[in-house]
């Protein structure tokens, strides 16, 4: 269809920026009273990111989204005296009704695919935020809640709708456009709000949602609040889950200033991060440095370099790589992640990070740290780390290749230098994926036995083939082999059908055991991405395809 | 126990219906709470001479007599099944009407049901202390009907939630009665349910505004192909006309009036007409574009997919529907509708099966006009140089394309500064509902006499003289 083929070649025009501020938002406002963020929703219809739609009704996009994840990095680093954020709108009895439809219809699968990857991903960073930084989300649903609003909403600790007798959470999708929700809404009904499945089951199947009381008895929602009472009652509550943080009251925030990044035609250039794409092997090469030496050895010193300090500036960098490798460039399916620097200055960081656990800052960073390396695992590329003489895999670092499918070190005595991994504790729970165990765990499947083995390693620089005899790396080609050896490796992954490697490598990187999150990106996500795809979806008569123009569905009746 | 068949004259077998009493048990008496609570203000002992409908046979709809108002035989009446209707318009078209609710659209049609019926007691709650400032007791007559059948069309409404939707349908009648117009906690669904009707020229605008509305959205509701449906919206259509009749002559009336005091008193000038207690003709003319443009938002957004889906689904049709010449699916057809682009208005095609609301609208606005012509010959046989005009149909607009543009009577784009600075030009503003408030600080109830600010009627109620006592007050 021509308008898909529009929306691909636009979308190879101009890349997406993740990049953004308060001052340029047009869907959000952020406002601060005391403890408490409200952060509302307001979508401008007019400023869709890509041409083609209106967002009417508080509906969403790319554009809008990629507002709310910069305004909750702002509340987090910016606003440290922020212990509650309540979510809501600015619109008349509308709360939020979900992604944009006509967006998706114009969408390509992939785009489709990616935008409810970063919705997910900041939906799980609510929830992480929560967990972990002691802010706790109230979602305000001052009107009709529906699909995504309802999955925003979802993402909350606590759900208030006002009860009008017509507003109601839904979650429509099934009936009205024959998808699912995508972003976590079937599963944090099931897992996160213990919704009985027979209810869920009518919940998503009725358009029309529940509204008041029954909304409440269902779990659907916390409390159903008359209009009159709504403001006061969502303030108080606001302030009660703040009293339940342990977020400082006096500190002062760390200014998120505007990341150094060029853009050319070789690749993406950071301060500690560099990416180079090589477009006709399909490969996007990622190198992470280090400072030199560690500067900021105490509190103060940190909390002054504040978003130059090494672990957030290397993290908000690599996170900008990834979501604009992402979103922009499809075709680079294999990346190759390599590390340069100092392993002492990321061993010595790691240290002073969980020695200042206490401190809000220094607890934010390892956040961010943790939200970022748990892009790279649900990451639909191939992912091969290459560690050489001179590269840095230490510790916070380690984890890079940790994630990756294959890692390749090289085995090599030549001119004095040789290639070395070192563990710290960073590898053993401070950075867990998103099924909540660490990287090392999942990779020896929780063995006990050798994983205290490699703890009795932490600090030491290990050999290629140490590496190798401790399982930590794939392959250690020796001088001889490793051109040649590297080289098929990239060659024949990048020849394989990229369909089958996304499926291939997301059943491999997340082992046995579920979560809430993992359950997401893989169950939910991958049915829904199936769905999207099929006729019944996106034909010329599917559901989605026909939404809005009045033309008859005609789905093929054949149960897959 | 009910006695239904004598309580309630109907023509659904109600006697027999176990699913309609095991409901209306319940929800009847819930009924009586909602409209001795809400229904005219301390009329429940008048007397009042009504008509009620008994049956669908021609002598049957309009049987007229005295009446205690919660005495009123509310009633359930479909127009007789033709036994050879089909589905007349989109994807099931010549497809037999269906009897029962298809269930793929059970939620579509309740919601379109449950939002028509949700406006029947919300304009009886607007009206309710009206009764306090009547300009005479054939008007007072007129506003009890037009609020009794209001109350009746509810039971329509409610007759098909019962019938055909189970708990949910009983659910939803009950929210029917719970939902209070303008009450902040507890709203009415649509916007304009939720204004208040605050003397008697906003109720005759009303009813001529904004209870046509009502007869264009029962009108395609007729043609639905969910037969129950169309054969209730046919038969409450019949009642509809006289709530129209009532708005548009008493617009007429007090028009009337006001141009012979002006030709009496030879003044043009409003301070001059309203010294002489009538109302001046701008005055009329802001009122008229307030209840216009707020009537208007009522068939919601330009382009539309619910509209579309209605249609396509064989729910909701167009108006006169079967009497239009099309294919009656519209899948290539298009339709224009305005936008606001770049500070000018533009039309553009869109496909049909979007535009229906618009459609629907632009119906409704042709035959708006027809009334109004009728108001200027009254003006222009007083020989007075005075336009009664519509405003462009982007002025004041809350829905739809024309929503958070500054749009003047004459459809010129303005500025926000700009348009404010007139708006009281246009709308009608405090010291007008003042004026119009002072003309009716009492009621005027002696048989026969008219407030001095409305003329009398051409004939009474059912040939009744004018003088006839259309109310006992006991």
């Amino acid at each position: 269809m021509d308008l898909v083929a529009t929306q691909e070649s636009q979308g190879k025009k101009e890349a997406v920026d993740f990049q953004t501020d308060p001052s340029r938002y047009k869907h959000w406002r952020l406002s601060f009273d005391g403890p408490v963020a409200t952060l509302t929703m307001d979508v401008a219809e007019d400023g869709g990111i890509r041409p083609g739609y209106k967002l009417k009704l508080n509906s969403y996009d790319l554009g809008v989204d990629i507002e709310l994840h910069d305004a909750l990095q702002r509340i987090r680093f910016e606003h440290p005296e922020i212990r509650s954020v309540v979510i809501t709108s600015a619109k008349n009895r509308i709360f939020c009704s979900g992604a944009n439809i006509y967006m998706l219809g114009l969408s390509s699968h992939a785009w489709k695919v990616n935008f409810c990857k970063f919705t997910n991903e900041t939906r799980n960073g609510i929830e992480d935020a929560s967990a972990h930084s002691g802010l706790k989300f109230l979602a305000a649903c001052n009107g009709t809640t529906a699909g995504g609003g309802y999955e925003l909403a979802l993402a909350c600790d606590e759900i208030i709708l006002v009860d009008d007798r017509s507003s109601a959470v839904s979650l429509p999708e099934l009936p009205l456009l024959g998808v699912l929700p995508g972003t976590g809404g079937l599963t944090r009904v099931t897992d996160k709000r213990n919704v009985r499945r027979d209810h869920a089951d009518m919940f998503c199947t009725n358009p029309d949602g529940v509204r008041g009381q029954r909304a409440k008895e269902w779990r659907l929602v916390d409390e159903v609040v008359k209009p009159q009472q709504f403001a006061e009652h969502i303030k108080q509550r606001a302030l009660k889950l703040a009293g339940e943080s342990d977020r400082p009251a006096e500190a002062k925030g760390v200014a998120l200033t505007p990341l150094k990044r060029t853009i050319d035609e070789r690749g993406l250039h950071y301060g500690f991060v560099d990416v180079q794409w090589n477009r006709e092997a399909r490969t996007a090469m990622i190198t992470v440095r280090t400072p030199e030496s560690v500067t900021e050895d105490s509190l103060e010193k940190v909390i002054a370099a504040g978003a130059n300090w090494w672990p957030l500036q290397m993290a908000r960098e690599l996170d900008d790589a990834i979501l604009t490798l992402r979103a922009s460039e499809l075709d680079l399916g294999l990346w190759i992640i390599k590390t340069a620097g100092n392993p002492g200055v990321v061993l010595a960081i790691d240290e002073f990070i969980l020695n200042h656990q206490g401190n809000w800052f220094v607890r934010e960073v390892l956040g961010m740290l943790r939200r970022t390396f748990a892009r790279v695992d649900v990451t639909s590329r191939s992912i091969y780390a290459i560690v050489e003489p001179g590269a840095c895999f230490a510790g916070t670092l380690l984890e890079l290749a940790l994630a990756a499918d294959r890692i390749y070190m090289r085995d090599t005595q030549e001119n004095g230098s040789s290639a070395s991994m070192t563990l710290s504790k960073m590898n053993f729970g401070p950075l867990p994926m998103v099924n909540r165990i660490s990287r090392m765990a999942a990779r020896f499947y929780g063995d006990e036995a050798q994983l205290e083995a490699l703890r009795c390693e932490t600090g030491k620089k290990l050999s290629a083939r140490e590496a190798l005899e401790a399982g930590l790396v794939t392959a250690a080609p020796d001088d001889l082999d490793w051109e040649d050896e590297i080289r098929q490796a990239i060659e024949s992954r990048a020849a394989q059908s990229p369909d089958a490697l996304t499926g291939l490598e997301a059943n491999l990187r997340f082992g046995p055991g579920e979560t809430l999150e993992t359950r997401i990106f893989g169950r939910l996500s991958a049915w829904q991405n199936w769905i999207f795809i099929r006729p019944n979806a996106v034909g010329a008569s599917g559901a989605l395809k026909v939404y809005g123009t009045g033309a008859p569905v005609k789905f093929n009746w054949e149960r897959v | 126990m009910i006695n239904y068949t004598e309580k309630i004259p109907n023509n659904v077998d109600l006697g027999r219906d176990r699913v309609l009493q095991r409901a209306l048990e319940h929800w009847q008496p819930a009924y009586m709470g909602w409209w001795y609570d809400m229904g005219p203000n301390e009329s429940h002992n008048y007397e009042v001479y009504l008509r009620t409908a008994t049956s669908v046979e021609p002598d049957g709809w309009a049987q007229f007599g005295y009446v205690k108002m919660p005495d009123y035989r509310w009633g359930i009446f479909l127009q007789p099944r033709d036994e050879k209707r089909e589905v007349n318009f989109g994807i099931h078209k010549g497809q037999s009407a269906w009897q029962e609710v298809p269930g793929e659209y059970r939620s579509t049609l309740r919601r379109v049901i449950v939002t028509q019926g949700d406006t029947e007691p919300a304009s009886v709650e607007q009206q309710r202390m009206l009764g306090a400032s009547c300009p005479s007791m054939y008007d007072l007559r007129n506003i009890f009907q037009v609020n009794v059948e209001e109350g009746r069309h509810l039971w329509a409404m409610v007759y098909l939630l019962h019938r055909y939707f189970g708990r949910d349908g009983r659910e939803e009648a009950e929210s029917l009665l719970a939902r209070r117009s303008g009450d902040a906690d507890n709203p009415r669904i649509l916007g304009a349910f939720n204004e208040p009707t605050p003397d008697w020229l906003a109720f005759y605008m009303f009813t001529f505004f904004t209870d046509r509305d009502g007869k264009f959205q029962l009108c395609a509701l007729a043609e639905s192909g969910f037969d129950p449906l169309a054969r209730t919206c046919r038969f409450m259509l019949t009642e509809e006309a006289h709530h129209m009749f009532v708005g548009e002559t008493g617009i007429s009336r007090i028009i009337q009036r006001t141009c012979e005091v002006m030709k009496e008193h030879k003044v043009e000038d409003p301070q001059d007409v309203r010294a002489l207690g009538v109302i001046d003709l701008p005055t009329i003319q802001r009122y008229l574009n307030f209840h216009y443009s707020v009537t208007l938002d009522l068939y919601g957004s330009d382009v539309s997919s619910n509209a579309a889906n209605y249609y396509t689904s064989g729910l909701k049709g167009r108006f006169r529907e079967t009497k239009l010449e099309d294919d009656h699916v519209l899948a290539d057809a298009e339709y224009p509708v305005s936008e606001v682009v770049g500070g000018k208005i533009i039309t553009k095609n869109v496909p049909a099966l979007t535009a229906l609301n618009e459609r629907l609208r632009d119906d409704y606005i042709e035959e708006i006009a027809d009334g109004v012509g009728r108001w200027q010959r009254v003006i222009d046989n007083a020989g007075i140089p005075f336009r009664l005009t519509l405003p462009h149909k982007g002025f004041h607009r809350e829905i739809g394309n024309f929503t958070g543009h500054f749009i003047n009577p004459d459809g010129e784009v303005l500025s926000e500064e700009a348009w404010r600075n007139h708006e009281f030009a246009w709308l009608p503003n405090a010291k007008d509902y003042a004026y119009v408030q002072s003309l009716m600080s009492g009621r005027v109830v002696e048989p026969g006499k008219f407030a001095n600010w409305i003329a009398p009627p051409a004939r009474g109620i059912n040939n009744q003289a004018l003088n006839f006592e259309y109310v006992r007050f006991n």
